[in-house]
């Protein structure tokens, strides 16, 4: 019996260790004292051992709730909402605790929290305000790489935009709630959603994540740049820097580009009806003739590299050998983009030196394609004369036979065969 | 002058007799005669690979570093080179057709029957000969297709029992399709098989001339009308050359063999690999046998399934004569059609699936 007692003790201990009181009676009840413990299935502290007594208090192991759920066993019931970021932050903004479970996320998330808008208003009792679980979720919370968390890129802009986007709820903060409709013409959307590319911006790549806030006038350029490195040093050294930053309602790229619907950029900014430039600079300034002279270049380039590129294609079609070429082009098509890019520091010298470049290729490139098109004719003309001189050669032949057989020579009739075996 | 010159050559080479052979040797005219030319036309093709393989050799490097851009060098830089380029290609593919198509001839006129069995065998060793060249030969260029297309070659070569992983490594020269194999397959294409192939041609045309034509067993020998080889037959046979070389200079000029991309072997596999035409029916077979059909490998079945194929059309002129030595014609006839229809209707599959 004792070495029965003995063998059992650990089998029942071990038992008791995975119990899980909470979760065993709040999966048996209905409705909103059920949800969570069926939520928690998928969250990622459930995958990690944890449990519902680790942010909630109290004792798993009873089967008795006064016990469970006694305050004596630190049990604090649903936490208020201020509270919330606090109680994440207690594992969350311990490093000890975290190297335990992900040893490589960072612990400052509370700390940038409070930094944040949605920080400074919760601390003032404003409890309207994002906190963790209105980002996060609540009892199945998911890994940011989840494709099924709300903070996954891809599903990031429609978890700001269910606050952010609500008229009623952003009403007595007075903000616009056009930003996620604006967002979603975006090219950074376009790139996201369609092109699948997680690494574009979101809102949270611009705003930050935890301490979400604007960025202010002066750092609007530094925050776009630090993805559009080259295009912000120009910027930051143009004769625009000063004027914009001056700028009232958001300065730097925005002034041009607009901040959440940023469209694909073309000639069309420059120069035209829809030219941005002509915001500030009237028809025949100095600075409007410096936009159309940009839109000239910009837009000679691409019409001359689009020709050689026709040509190219045409001749590719035809079979003929214009792969060097093809590939030359490339050259011509990164100078482009290296015309556009010098563009931002608004001065023509800068962008004459890619421009010259580009044309350079395409005339070149062009020169290709229409040699061996002009080729390709030459070929056909051949394999004309050619034909015409076969044929020629067949109808001899065969007026010769013709002429040498008229009189039946050349065929020996079956009676006469002598040389063939069946 | 003429005459004297003649008569020191002909008392060296004996020239009386090849002129004596050449006036009494006859064709038969019936009619299935007009199959007769598809031999000519395979050896002409076969010409013309010879002397446009030769000019490509003046300029082609055999190096994985140099080979894609010797080929374009030949497209874009030498004088007539894209002519000789795309005429090699096209008459190697032309070629090979005419290869199966006077193959079927043989086999709907029943001509593998006695005494003409070693013609038929060393017409199929010759066909697998030029099958050997448009495997060798796709390599060469070392663009992204015929790369990736002999990797897979190379593997399913490697699947065949026993001594398939031995014939995978002396093809590639290691592990891999690399610079090994290409030096190897151009040693191939250009030595070997042209040596063996030219000894076999010989072989098969001294038998062609001692045997003489064979006509079909539906027909007397005795009651068919001949035509005389020479001029008549060699006239019209010049006729169909000169418009075999016509096809070609236009499929050149009009369809120029694409050069494609350089072999990239760091990158994936193009999409929709697949070999040349003539080893599509067998690529596609493979592809539709299971992975395991009892307790066999899919790919080695399919392999055996073919090595025993082989054989057994080696070995028609065996099983498909009766013991007087007269044609099966049903028999043959019946398998002739099927392996023709079986051929057509999975290298269309393989080349549209």
């Amino acid at each position: 019996m004792r070495a029965l007692v003995v063998f059992l003790a650990p089998v029942w201990l071990l038992a008791q260790q995975a119990r899980d009181t909470c979760v065993e009676c709040h999966t048996v009840m209905e409705g909103e004292l059920q949800k969570p413990a069926l939520l928690m299935k998928g969250d990622v502290h459930t995958a990690s051992a944890l449990s519902c007594a680790d942010c909630h208090g109290g004792d798993r192991f009873s089967d008795d709730p006064t016990v469970a759920m006694n305050k004596a066993k630190g049990f604090i019931g649903k936490p208020k909402r201020t509270e919330i970021p606090q109680l994440c932050a207690k594992c969350h903004s311990s490093p000890d605790f975290m190297r335990r479970y992900r040893p490589q996320q960072r612990v400052d998330q509370f700390e940038l929290y409070k930094t944040s808008v949605h920080g400074k208003r919760l601390a003032t009792g404003d409890e309207t305000v994002a906190t963790c679980i209105d980002c996060h979720s609540v009892h199945d919370i998911r890994g940011v790489k989840d494709n099924q968390s709300p903070v996954h890129p891809l599903r990031l802009p429609d978890t700001c935009g269910r606050c952010h986007a609500d008229a009623q709820k952003m009403a007595k903060y007075k903000i616009p709630t056009n930003q996620l409709a604006e967002y979603k013409t975006s090219v950074h959307w376009s790139a996201l959603a369609k092109r699948g590319d997680l690494s574009a911006p979101n809102c949270a790549s611009c705003h930050g994540n935890h301490g979400a806030k604007p960025p202010e006038v002066e750092s609007v350029s530094a925050v776009c740049g630090s993805c559009h490195v080259l295009f912000a040093q120009l910027y930051e050294k143009s004769v625009h820097q000063p004027i914009f930053s001056a700028a009232s309602g958001g300065g730097g790229c925005i002034v041009c580009h607009s901040n959440h619907g940023i469209h694909q950029p073309s000639v069309a900014m420059l120069a035209g009806p829809k030219a941005v430039c002509s915001g500030c600079h009237e028809a025949g300034s100095a600075g409007a003739k410096t936009a159309e002279q940009m839109a000239q270049l910009l837009d000679g380039l691409d019409a001359s590299l689009t020709r050689s590129e026709n040509t190219l294609t045409l001749a590719d079609k035809y079979g003929m050998e214009v792969s060097e070429a093809q590939v030359k082009l490339l050259d011509g098509k990164e100078n482009l983009v290296k015309a556009r890019l010098m563009m931002h520091s608004f001065r023509i010298e800068d962008m004459s030196k890619p421009v010259e470049a580009g044309m350079g290729v395409a005339a070149e490139t062009l020169r290709a394609g229409q040699a061996a098109l002009h080729d390709k004719d030459v070929r056909r003309m051949g394999l004309a004369v050619s034909v015409f001189f076969i044929a020629i050669t067949v109808a001899a032949i065969w007026l010769l036979l013709r002429r040498q057989e008229s009189d039946g020579s050349g065929y020996i009739e079956a009676s006469a065969s002598q040389i063939t075996k069946e | 002058m003429r005459t004297k010159t003649f008569t020191w050559l002909n008392e060296r080479l004996g020239l009386d007799g090849i002129r004596e052979f050449a006036a009494h040797k006859t064709v038969p005219v019936h009619s299935a005669t007009r199959w007769y030319y598809f031999g000519g036309i395979t050896l002409f093709l076969f010409g013309v690979q010879v002397i446009t393989g030769l000019l490509l050799m003046f300029y082609y490097r055999p190096t994985v570093a140099e080979a894609f851009d010797s080929v374009r060098f030949i497209m874009t830089r030498v004088e007539f080179g894209w002519l000789i380029r795309s005429i090699h290609s096209w008459s190697a593919n032309l070629m090979i057709f005419m290869a199966f198509v006077h193959m079927f001839s043989v086999v709907f006129t029943h001509a593998y029957r006695s005494p003409r069995e070693l013609t038929w065998g060393s017409g199929i060793a010759l066909l697998g000969l030029l099958l050997g060249f448009g495997f060798s030969g796709y390599l060469l260029p070392w663009n992204q297709i015929s790369y990736f297309a002999t990797k897979v070659g190379a593997d399913v070569a490697g699947s065949t029992p026993i001594v398939g992983p031995s014939i995978a490594r002396i093809l590639r020269g290691g592990e891999d399709v690399g610079a090994a194999t290409l030096t190897r397959f151009f040693a191939l294409h250009v030595m070997l098989l042209p040596m063996l192939t030219v000894a076999l041609i010989a072989f098969h045309v001294i038998l062609v001339q001692k045997n003489g034509m064979s006509t079909p067993p539906w027909l007397k020998a005795s009651s068919v009308r001949q035509m005389k080889f020479f001029p008549n037959f060699f006239l019209r046979e010049a006729m169909v050359w000169y418009g075999a070389l016509a096809v070609l200079g236009a499929l050149a000029a009009i369809f120029p063999w694409e050069l494609g991309e350089k072999a990239d072997p760091f990158a994936s596999a193009p999409k929709g690999i697949r070999p040349e035409w003539y080893f599509l029916a067998q690529f596609y077979t493979l592809k539709l046998i299971p992975s395991h059909v009892w307790f066999i490998e899919g790919e080695l079945l399919g392999l055996l399934g073919f090595g025993a194929l082989a054989v057994s059309w080696a070995l028609l002129p065996v099983w498909g004569v009766n013991r007087a030595g007269e044609a099966r014609v049903r028999l043959v006839s019946g398998a002739g059609i099927f392996l023709v229809v079986y051929l057509a209707v999975f290298t269309y599959l393989g080349y549209v699936k």
